[in-house]
């Protein structure tokens, strides 16, 4: 994707911490754990989010402390690199690349130098099968190493980190895969493998899911599938083997572990109870139920002070004992977001289903839930098949006092129940609180539901439509702390056109107008008087979505059909202005300007399109955003606004726009320059292995590092150097005064290093002027073309750019001259200043 | 395979007995293992699990302890005295009396020189083993509360006693008692109730190993006293304990029917010290698991739900073979029906009283495999109570339907039954050469009954309406001393085959009454045989499944039966695990032998070809499954009828019809009492 090169598709905030089994530093202090993109450091006992460690360009599958150093950790992608961490300070050490995507990761102290990741094998990838893999990490002092030397320890194991474990002291890895354990004792290099057999005649069902070993026993618990733990003894006899059984969970194990002295066995399913084992005796279980979800992972500290489990519901609970300490709650992304996603006004937090009954408030900014909202306040009973109250509809008035929230029940023979919920916000609790309750408010299902977005008006209008073919507008008017008499929610005004089901609905940027779509008829009404203004008709299909234009495009409705078309009506002229044929499965208004974004389903993935109304040419499109239909998504407004000028992001200055994929990954867009940004808030450390790390030479090293880089990459000189004086004035602020050199060996060092200072500071200052003549250039190419449809190597759509006649009359020698002058320029420049 | 009527008997109520105690015996491979009745059965473990020899049950003997002292059997019960059992002639011996009211346990040491009963007044006596008998040598000191269990230490010098609450080492040369060990009772309610040491093991490491009435067991170390580990393995009680021979496994029995295995294991790799780890759970039965033994590769339980369960230890044994199969023993392996071919009459036998039925009639015709209205129902005719105090060892009843007799150990009885009128009459005249038998059997012409008595004799009486005249004893010429548990006489009153538990079958000339020849020796007790009624070849049936044909004629196996050999039977049909208990012929077609066992009944056919190894040996259902063509390919001469289950006895009538005599298992499950109640869950 040449055309928006630096718009990416990221991960940020919101993505699952539950994905692999979190790791809790040696002092029980952090907790570290996959979480999208990125490796986040958490503060046990704060809950806080201590350090988020950016840097991989994939999904991180695995975190783990290297054992010879604990405080630093290695952590593993599928973007074929491991990388290593100093997690306290959030500095990156090094980069390993492997080359093949990797699955997880496993170390042991037995194993110096060595890692063992699962890939994938690379005979055949139909299969999907994988096998573990020990990679020999170089020693040297590059920040990025190739590590070349991989060999294969066992096939044919599975991608789930938790069925593979290191046995007492790495001595041996166990791994189980299907129906089958296998055992490769490091010293001998012996395998032993063990099978069982699929199901038994009592209904077992012997598939394993997890394994753990004990840290100082000769013993390997196996978790399977219907819930039975094995524990395995003698397991260096291919025959003489053995095993005993615990049963207690009734169904399937997720998550084993062993407390490091060996005493306790942890163990954890979908009945979110940890289950505490003696291993001496067995029969003495301890347990702590109501965890709130299934159990995903369990992990517990070095010295055995925190255990942690990790939830279905994205959420870490951290134990000390047998009680709950912490719990680091995720955005809750269920097998449905029935509320769509939406942006509290107020708190600009992301808001969607969370737990069942709930609304969760979830702030992206911070990556951090802030509240659940109870909507439904009732007990949650989890039984297969129960019917539940469940929020289905939630909406947000401008100034974001009011939200409105519909629930549902429908059971089996009985009537749908029905309530539509009116909250205020309350400035005291700083929270929503329930202000109205109508039962029944339609006689069937809501099918949209939208409040009058226009501020100024004293009372505010909601709108909600059903498929009874009604729409009601409801007036909600704040009761002053006086009076109690009268209802604050009035229904104002019942709605139909010719029976038809009312689909959608949605107000004027100012309020003026309401466009409610009745199947394939648009009609527009004036919420003053309530009477209909106009009716829009398209070719006969259902309208799908409906979104107003905003600022200069207000006069503007747009609305997408069921037939594949995107039409634009004029509603100065109420007649079609345009109209395109597009399968567009969401449309989407920015509130802050007048950008319309549609997600448009092709060939299984969904691209992107960005447009103005008013202009026929797209501001942005990105093909094959991701796999699978989008059908939620939100333009969240920045707190600050972006500066960039080209005109590709310019859409992305003032709202991020965020989406759910198919598996409920939250996804959104980034710039390159604001993941620059990102990048250099972390920080990246340059060791060598030989020397120690300790602060004077840290103090020494960075002001060698300074020089040097400045000197001589451009790479380094293109992002924004630290601040050095003030870095060594921290260091040597921060560090004890027993271990610092001589004050007068200090002193000039300390001088010198301002005096450096003054050269970078020149070269940032020539920065922004480079960016400019980038931009300029870009601009120009920055069309996007709706009919190429899937992305296209850089070579061709050089030439196909080329080719086009709008495109400036530049041959393609002379541009890629141009592209070699700009990649040199920066060396150029520093050379420049540094002679 | 032909079309019957078959008369599905399902009104003998056969119950077996609750499983007390059993003791296996490595160095003759022999299971000895005692009922609640008090009978005795000894297996063969070496021969299939065969069971060799029963010894009938008495009412006053209730045997809570056994014991081998090399081939010799010992037993202790409540009623205080120690009986030593006569295997030849299975009988008891003779009985000692032990003075220390009832008696919970027998021990012997490693050496076999000392037996060391423990009592109900908390005596341990130690009687010396001698020769002949058995004589009291001492008592050890005596402790308040009773013995309930015993062991030696392997080197004989130490003995450990479970007892109420505590367990007591004794030094068996002083008989002081060295160490007291306290056990700990129940948690909650059962706190105030003493606890009981249901069973202990002295392994050679001096750790000692109980169970008890709390669930638990517990691992001691028997120098210093000291409780090692508890382990906690159920609610109810640990009733049993064996430990194997090496002292690497262990299995304990618990009252909800599991058998909990311990091993021995070091923990980790590279290391010497072990530690007893609890492995695997094994859930055979549904009540109280009684009696243990752990064999070298398997844990034979038994328990109140009267059934024997040979469970193989996997790790000691080659997967998916004969040995790693499970083997239930749930009926005898002898047959309990008699059947008068001729008058249509069927004799039961129970322990203490024989039944005579009629069985019922049909005249109508109906569909194959349907079934027919019945005439004239079955008809219970005569109840007959054993006298005396010992259970019936034997029974016969004539073809005729004329005579009736059995055996105890201590008597014999024949009875003359007029069918008509329904009477019968003791006859009370009998030769004095009728001793008690272990095998009863009539002459086809109910002419003459043959017995078989002690030292594989087999004595021949003739029976009229007047009197019974002895003609004389049969007997092999050379000394074997083993019991006759199989007595066939051939239809034409010439021959009279004989199988003892040597495995030797003879063959008599009744007209001589000389033996006319013997079958070469084969190594498997044969479980059953019949004379051919027109060729005069003896089928025999072994304990391993096999069959041979012997022409009384020319003294030589025939030719079906080398041809026999020569290819093998099917694999299918050696993997069986209970033994053919019944062979008859079919009188219409001279190439059928009818055998069964307790899970089907086959029609041996030997025109037809044998069935190959390479296919699958398919039941007669399962081939009339198959389409056509796969028929005629998977046919073969063993046509095995799977329809009848859990048989005791296949017979076929004078008339043709065949008489099937079931018992369910479900029937006799639901006479058992309640097992101990358990929580399932989500209940």
């Amino acid at each position: 994707m040449v055309e928006h090169g630096d718009i990416r598709v990221v991960r940020r905030g919101g993505s699952k911490i539950n994905f692999r089994q979190p790791v809790i530093t040696n002092d029980s202090r952090l907790l570290l754990c996959a979480s999208g993109h990125s490796v986040k450091v958490f503060s046990t006992s704060t809950e806080e989010c201590v350090h988020e460690l950016r840097g991989h360009t994939d999904l991180v599958t695995g975190v783990v402390v290297k054992p010879s150093n604990h405080l630093q950790a290695y952590s593993c992608s599928l973007d074929g690199t491991i990388r290593l961490w100093d997690f306290t300070d959030g500095i990156l050490i090094k980069t390993y690349d492997i080359g093949y995507s990797i699955y997880s990761i496993h170390t042991s102290a037995f194993h110096k130098g060595v890692v063992f990741t699962v890939t994938s094998t690379i005979s055949d990838k139909k299969s999907e099968s994988f096998q573990l893999v020990a990679v020999h990490l170089p020693q040297s002092g590059d920040q990025l190493v190739k590590a070349p030397e991989l060999s294969a320890v066992i096939s044919d194991v599975s991608s789930n980190p938790g069925a593979i474990v290191f046995g007492r002291g790495g001595e041996y890895i166990a791994s189980a895969n299907g129906l089958h354990l296998e055992v490769f004792f490091f010293k001998k290099q012996k395998t032993y493998r063990f099978f069982l057999k699929k199901d038994t005649k009592t209904g077992g069902k012997n598939t394993f899911m997890c394994v753990a070993a004990h840290p100082k026993d000769d013993c390997i618990a196996t978790g399977h599938e219907d819930g039975k733990i094995r524990l395995w003894r003698n397991f260096n006899h291919q025959k003489e083997y053995t095993y005993s059984t615990l049963h207690w969970h009734s169904n399937a194990v997720s998550s084993m572990c062993f407390t490091p002295e060996g005493t306790n066995l942890l163990s954890g399913g979908v009945e979110s109870v940890l289950v505490q084992w003696r291993y001496n005796d067995v029969s003495q279980r301890d347990f702590l139920p109501r965890l709130g979800a299934a159990i995903t992972h369990i992990a517990v500290s070095p010295d055995g002070a925190l255990s942690c489990t990790s939830h279905s519901d994205n959420k870490i609970t951290i134990i000390q004992g047998i009680k709950v300490s912490a719990v680091l709650q995720g955005l809750v992304t269920g097998e449905s977001v029935e509320t769509d996603l939406m942006v509290d006004p107020r708190s600009k937090a992301l808001v969607l289903n969370g737990k069942p009954g709930h609304l969760q408030f979830y702030s992206l900014k911070r990556d951090k839930l802030l509240y659940n909202l109870d909507i439904v306040q009732q007990e949650y009973i989890h039984e297969l098949g129960l019917q539940q109250f469940k929020v289905v509809k939630v909406a947000f008035d401008a100034s974001g006092n009011w939200m409105a929230t519909v629930e549902e029940r429908k059971q089996k023979d009985a009537e749908q129940e029905l309530n539509l919920k009116l909250w205020a916000f309350d400035e005291q609790t700083q929270s929503f609180v329930l202000n109205t309750t109508v039962a029944d408010p339609h006689e069937s299902r809501i099918t949209a539901m939208c409040f009058c977005q226009a501020a100024a008006s004293q009372t505010t209008m909601l709108i909600s439509a059903s498929e009874d073919g009604h729409f009601k507008a409801w007036q909600l008017r704040r009761l002053a702390p006086g009076e109690d008499d009268g209802p604050s929610c009035l229904c104002d005004f019942v709605g139909a056109y010719r029976g038809l089901v009312p689909h959608c609905c949605c107000f004027s940027a100012d309020g003026s107008l309401l466009a409610v779509s009745f199947q394939e008829v648009v009609t527009v009404w004036s919420p003053a008087s309530w009477e209909l203004l106009a009716t829009l008709s398209q070719p006969p299909k259902a309208i799908r979505n409906l979104c107003f234009g905003r600022l200069s495009c207000s006069k503007y409705l747009l609305g997408t059909t069921d037939d594949h078309l995107l039409c634009c009506w004029n509603l100065l002229t109420c007649s079609l202005e345009w109209s395109t044929s597009m399968d567009i499965s969401l449309l989407l208004g920015d509130p802050l300007t007048e950008n319309i974004a549609a997600f448009c389903c092709h060939a299984g993935s969904t691209d992107l399109f960005v447009f103005k109304p008013s202009e026929p040419r797209p501001v942005f499109s990105l093909k094959a955003v991701c796999s699978g239909k989008v059908t939620h998504a939100v333009f969240a407004p920045r707190e600050e606004m972006l500066e960039s000028c080209e005109e590709s992001s310019q859409w992305l200055n003032h709202s991020q726009l965020y989406f759910l994929t198919q598996c409920m990954d939250l996804m959104t867009f980034t710039t390159k320059a604001e993941e620059e940004k990102l990048m250099a808030s972390s920080k990246q450390l340059l060791i060598d292995d030989s020397v120690a790390m300790t602060p004077f030479y840290l103090l020494l090293g960075k002001h060698r590092k300074g020089e040097s880089g400045a000197a001589a990459s451009g790479e380094s000189a293109g992002r924004p150097p630290l601040p050095q004086g003030s870095g060594a004035v921290k260091e040597l602020l921060r560090t004890p005064a027993h271990v610092l050199p001589s004050t007068s060996f200090l002193c000039s060092m300390f001088v010198k290093s301002l005096l450096v200072s003054v050269g970078d500071a020149r070269s940032v200052e020539s920065k922004p002027a480079e960016e400019e003549m980038e931009s300029e250039k870009e601009e120009e190419d920055s069309e996007g073309d709706m009919e190429s449809s899937a992305s296209r190597p850089e070579r061709g759509s050089l030439a196909r750019r080329s080719a086009e006649p709008a495109a400036p009359p530049l041959t393609k020698a002379q541009l890629r001259e141009l592209r070699r002058v700009k990649k040199l320029d920066h060396s150029w420049l520093t050379g420049l200043l540094r002679s | 395979m032909g079309e019957f009527k078959v008369h599905r008997v399902r009104f003998f109520d056969y119950m077996p007995s609750a499983i007390r105690a059993m003791v296996f015996s490595t160095r003759t491979e022999r299971l000895a293992l005692a009922r609640a009745d008090g009978a005795l059965e000894i297996f063969n473990f070496s021969d299939n699990y065969f069971q060799e020899k029963v010894l009938p049950g008495h009412d006053g003997r209730a045997v809570e302890a056994l014991c081998w002292v090399g081939p010799r059997l010992f037993s202790a019960g409540l009623n205080g005295e120690i009986t030593e059992y006569d295997l030849e002639n299975l009988r008891p011996r003779y009985t000692v009396e032990a003075y220390g009211g009832p008696i919970w346990t027998i021990s012997v040491n490693s050496q076999g020189t000392l037996l060391a009963v423990g009592c109900e007044d908390g005596t341990v006596k130690m009687f010396e083993v001698l020769k002949e008998r058995i004589q009291f040598q001492r008592n050890l000191d005596r402790q308040k509360g009773r013995i309930i269990s015993l062991s030696w230490h392997p080197s004989g010098t130490l003995i450990a006693a479970g007892m109420m609450d505590m367990i007591r080492i004794f030094d068996a040369e002083t008989g002081r008692a060295t160490h007291r060990l306290l056990v700990d009772r129940g948690a909650g309610a059962s706190k105030s109730k003493e606890v009981v040491v249901w069973s202990i093991a002295f392994l050679s490491d001096h750790t000692i190993i109980s169970s008890d009435s709390a669930g638990k067991v517990q691992i001691w170390d028997g120098l210093n006293g000291t409780l090692i580990r508890t382990h906690l393995i159920t609610k109810w009680d640990v009733l049993a304990l064996s430990v194997s021979q090496d002292e690497s496994s262990l299995v304990a029995g618990t009252s909800e029917g599991t058998v909990v295995q311990f091993q021995f294991i070091s923990s980790t790799v590279d290391r010497l010290d072990k530690d007893w780890v609890r492995t695997r759970t094994f859930k055979n039965h549904s009540h109280d698991v009684r009696a243990l033994a752990h064999t070298e590769t398997a844990v034979v339980s038994g328990g109140m739900d009267t059934q024997l369960v040979v469970r193989p230890l996997l790790d000691k044994v080659e997967k998916n073979t004969r040995e790693s199969a499970m083997r239930k023993v749930s009926f005898p392996h002898r047959s309990l029906v008699c059947c008068a071919k001729k008058a249509g009459l069927l004799l039961f036998q129970f322990p203490d009283h024989l039944e005579l039925w009629r069985l019922g009639e049909s005249d109508g015709y109906g569909k194959l495999g349907g079934s027919l209205p019945v005439k004239r129902g079955p008809e219970k005719l005569i109840q007959l109570k054993r006298k005396g105090e010992d259970h019936i060892c034997c029974s016969a009843l004539s073809p005729c339907g004329g005579w009736l007799a059995y055996s105890t150990v201590t008597s014999f009885r024949l009875y003359r039954l007029q069918n008509g009128s329904i009477s019968i009459c003791k006859v009370s005249k009998l030769p004095k050469d009728l001793l008690p038998a272990h095998q009863l059997c009539f002459s086809t012409n109910s002419s003459k009954l043959f017995a078989s008595s002690s030292n594989s004799s087999v004595v021949v009486v003739a029976l009229n309406e007047l009197e019974c005249k002895y003609l004389g004893t049969l007997k092999a010429k050379y000394g074997c001393r083993q019991p006759v548990h199989q007595l066939s006489a051939s239809d034409n009153g010439k021959w009279l085959a004989t199988a003892n538990t040597d495995c030797e079958v003879h063959v008599y000339n009744l007209d001589k009454l000389k033996l006319h020849c013997t079958v070469p020796v084969y190594g498997s007790c044969p479980t059953a045989m019949a004379i051919h009624p027109t060729t005069s070849n003896l089928v025999v049936v072994h304990a391993d499944q096999q069959i041979f044909e012997y022409s009384l004629v020319k003294k030589e196996y025939t030719e079906w039966s080398r041809r026999l050999q020569k290819q093998g039977l099917h694999s299918m049909w050696l993997e069986r695990d209970t033994p053919i208990t019944h062979v008859t012929f079919n009188p219409k077609n001279p190439a059928h032998i009818i055998v069964h066992d307790m899970f089907m009944f086959c029609i041996i056919d030997k025109s037809l070809p044998l069935p190959e190894a390479k296919n699958v040996l398919y039941n007669q259902m399962a081939l009339r499954s198959l389409p056509e063509p796969d028929r005629v390919l998977h046919s073969h001469g063993f046509k095995i009828c799977k329809d009848f289950q859990h048989l005791l006895c296949v017979s076929l009538l004078e008339d043709h019809s065949l008489v099937v005599v079931e018992r369910p298992l479900l029937d006799i499950v639901s006479q058992l009492p309640a097992p101990v109640r358990q929580k399932k869950f989500a209940t």
